[in-house]
C-alpha cells in the first residue's frame, strides 16, 4: 500500500496515474491511520514552502510523517515534497521543514549568472553522485522533467543526483528510507515511471 | 544540460483532434489519448492540447479526453482555449494539466493572469499571443486572430509577465502557414523583453527551420508545432537527432 499525502497542495492526479502503473493499492488520504497503514510514503507539493509546511502542521501530519519515517517506512518527497524533508527554507522569510535530511532550501539565484533563466524548467540530464535503489533501473544520463526556483544546499552527504543549470543543482536525495525529487517523475516519462517502481520496490530499514 | 523542447500541438474539437491527422501505425488518428501517447512515446517534450469547441457539451467531452490523457501520458502537459477565469484554470487542472495557456481570456480580463498566478503559481500559467504586424508595429490579435486588439504585443507581454505569466507562447500570425521558418524577428525582441521561457510558434515547415530557430536565437526554450508533426513532415525523432548533431541539447 502506497499513501500519497493529500493536504491540499497541488493537484495529484498525474502522480496517482503513475504510480498505479508501476504498484498496486496507491490511494490519496490525508486520514492518519491510512497512513499508518500504508507501507510506503509519497509527499508531493508545489507552491509555496511557508505554506506548505503550515499546511502540514494544521492538518496533524508534520510530526506523524516525522515519525513513519524515524520508523524506516520508505518516504519520498516530489519537488516542493523533496524540499519539505530538510530542515529549514530561506524562501520568503525562514521556515522549519521536517528535519528528516541535514540541509536548507535556498533560492538558485544564489548560484547562477544573469544567463540563466528562473525558474530552472524543462528536461535536464541527471549526473549521479551515488549508487541508489531508487535509480536501479535508469543510467546517468537519463533526462527528467524539473520546475523549481530553490534547490537544497548544504546536504552533500545525501546527494544522490545533481543536474548541470549554470551549477550543479541538487536533483535527488537519500538518507536511508527517505528519498527526495527535485524533478517529477510523474511527469518525467518512462524515465521517471522506472524511478517511481524502484521506489515502490524498496524496503522498510529495520 | 537543459535541452530545448519540442512541443507539438493539438487542437481538439468534440473529442477529436482537427486539422487533418496523417500517420502510419496510428489505429484512430483523430483520437487525442493515442496521438498524445504516440508523440510521448516519440520523443515530444511536452504536449499543448488546445480545446477549440466553443459549446459547454463539447467542454465536457474535452475534460473527460484531458483525464484520459493524463492517466496514460506522463509528460507535462497545456491546456488552453476558452479559459477565462479561475475556475476554469481549477477544471483542467484537475484534468491532469500542468500548465494553462491564457490567450483572450487575459485580453478581456486583465486580472486574470494575476489571479491564476498567484493561486496556482507562476510556473503554471503560460500566456499564449497572437501577433500580427500592423499599423506599423507589431500588434496583439484576439479571438483566435481575428480581431485586432491595437494592443503593442512587446508592452503586453511584458505587462502579462510582470503579473506573473510564467512562460509565454509567442505566435506569428505573419509567418503562421507560410512554413518558411520562425517570426525571428518578432521572436528576439521579445526574448530581448523578458526573462522567463519563451516558445516559439508559427512557421515551422522543415527540421532546418528548427535548427535556425535555436542557432540564431539561443535564449529561445522552445519550439512548438502542429500541423507538420501532425501530417509526418517532421518526425520529432529526426528533429532531435539533427539538433544533437548540431549541437542543439535535446533530450533523445
Amino acid at each position: 500500500m502506497t499513501a500519497i499525502i493529500d493536504y491540499g497542495v497541488g493537484n495529484l492526479f498525474s502522480l496517482k496515474s503513475s504510480l498505479n502503473l508501476v504498484c498496486d493499492d496507491v490511494f490519496v488520504t490525508s486520514d492518519a491511520e491510512k497512513i499508518k497503514r500504508a507501507d510506503k510514503i509519497v509527499l508531493p507539493g508545489v507552491g509555496a514552502f511557508g505554506d506548505a509546511a503550515e499546511k502540514l502542521k494544521s492538518s496533524g501530519l508534520f510530526e506523524l510523517i516525522k515519525d513513519e519515517a524515524k520508523r524506516g517506512k520508505p518516504l519520498l518527497g516530489i519537488c516542493l515534497g523533496m524540499q519539505l524533508l530538510f530542515e529549514k527554507s530561506y524562501e520568503y522569510g525562514e521556515h522549519e521543514g521536517l528535519g528528516l535530511i541535514k540541509g536548507s532550501v535556498k533560492p538558485i539565484s544564489e548560484v547562477l549568472d544573469n544567463n540563466y533563466k528562473i525558474p530552472h524548467i524543462g528536461w535536464n540530464s541527471l549526473i549521479f553522485k551515488k549508487e541508489s535503489p531508487i535509480f536501479k533501473y535508469i543510467k546517468n544520463g537519463d533526462y527528467v522533467y524539473f520546475v523549481h526556483s530553490f534547490q537544497a544546499c548544504d546536504c552533500n552527504e545525501s546527494v544522490i543526483a545533481t543536474a548541470e543549470y549554470c551549477a550543479e543543482l541538487t536533483a535527488a536525495v537519500c538518507r536511508g528510507n527517505v528519498f527526495g525529487c527535485q524533478f517529477h517523475p510523474e511527469k518525467s516519462g518512462s524515465v521517471g515511471l522506472k524511478i517511481l517502481k524502484a521506489f515502490a520496490e524498496t524496503e522498510a530499514a529495520v | 544540460m537543459i535541452t530545448k523542447r519540442i512541443i507539438p500541438c493539438l487542437d481538439v474539437k468534440n473529442g477529436r483532434v482537427v486539422k487533418g491527422v496523417n500517420f502510419e501505425g496510428l489505429r484512430d488518428v483523430s483520437s487525442p489519448v493515442e496521438l498524445a501517447k504516440f508523440y510521448s512515446d516519440n520523443g515530444a517534450d511536452e504536449l499543448v492540447f488546445y480545446d477549440i469547441t466553443a459549446s459547454s457539451d463539447g467542454r465536457k467531452i474535452f475534460t473527460d479526453i484531458l483525464c484520459e490523457t493524463a492517466s496514460k501520458v506522463f509528460i507535462p502537459l497545456t491546456v488552453g482555449g476558452g479559459i477565462n477565469s479561475v475556475g476554469d484554470f481549477d477544471r483542467v487542472l484537475n484534468c491532469g494539466a500542468d500548465k494553462v495557456s491564457v490567450n483572450s481570456g487575459a485580453i478581456k480580463n486583465p486580472d486574470l493572469v494575476y489571479n491564476a498566478a498567484k493561486l496556482y503559481g507562476d510556473q503554471c500559467v503560460v500566456l499564449s499571443v497572437d501577433i500580427k504586424r500592423a499599423d506599423g508595429g507589431f500588434r496583439v490579435f484576439a479571438k483566435g486572430g481575428r480581431e485586432n486588439t491595437g494592443m503593442e504585443a512587446i508592452e503586453w507581454i511584458k505587462r502579462c509577465v510582470g503579473n506573473g505569466a510564467g512562460e509565454v507562447v509567442v505566435n506569428s500570425m505573419d509567418t503562421d502557414g507560410v512554413k518558411n521558418g520562425f517570426d525571428l524577428e518578432l521572436l528576439e525582441k521579445v526574448c530581448e523583453a523578458v526573462s522567463v521561457p519563451v516558445i516559439a510558434s508559427g512557421g515551422a515547415g522543415k527540421i532546418e527551420d528548427f535548427i535556425t530557430l535555436f542557432k540564431k536565437l539561443p535564449r529561445i526554450d522552445a519550439g512548438l508545432a502542429a500541423s507538420v508533426f501532425h501530417f509526418g513532415e517532421i518526425k520529432i525523432s529526426d528533429l532531435k537527432k539533427r539538433m544533437l548533431l548540431e549541437g542543439i541539447p535535446a533530450r533523445v
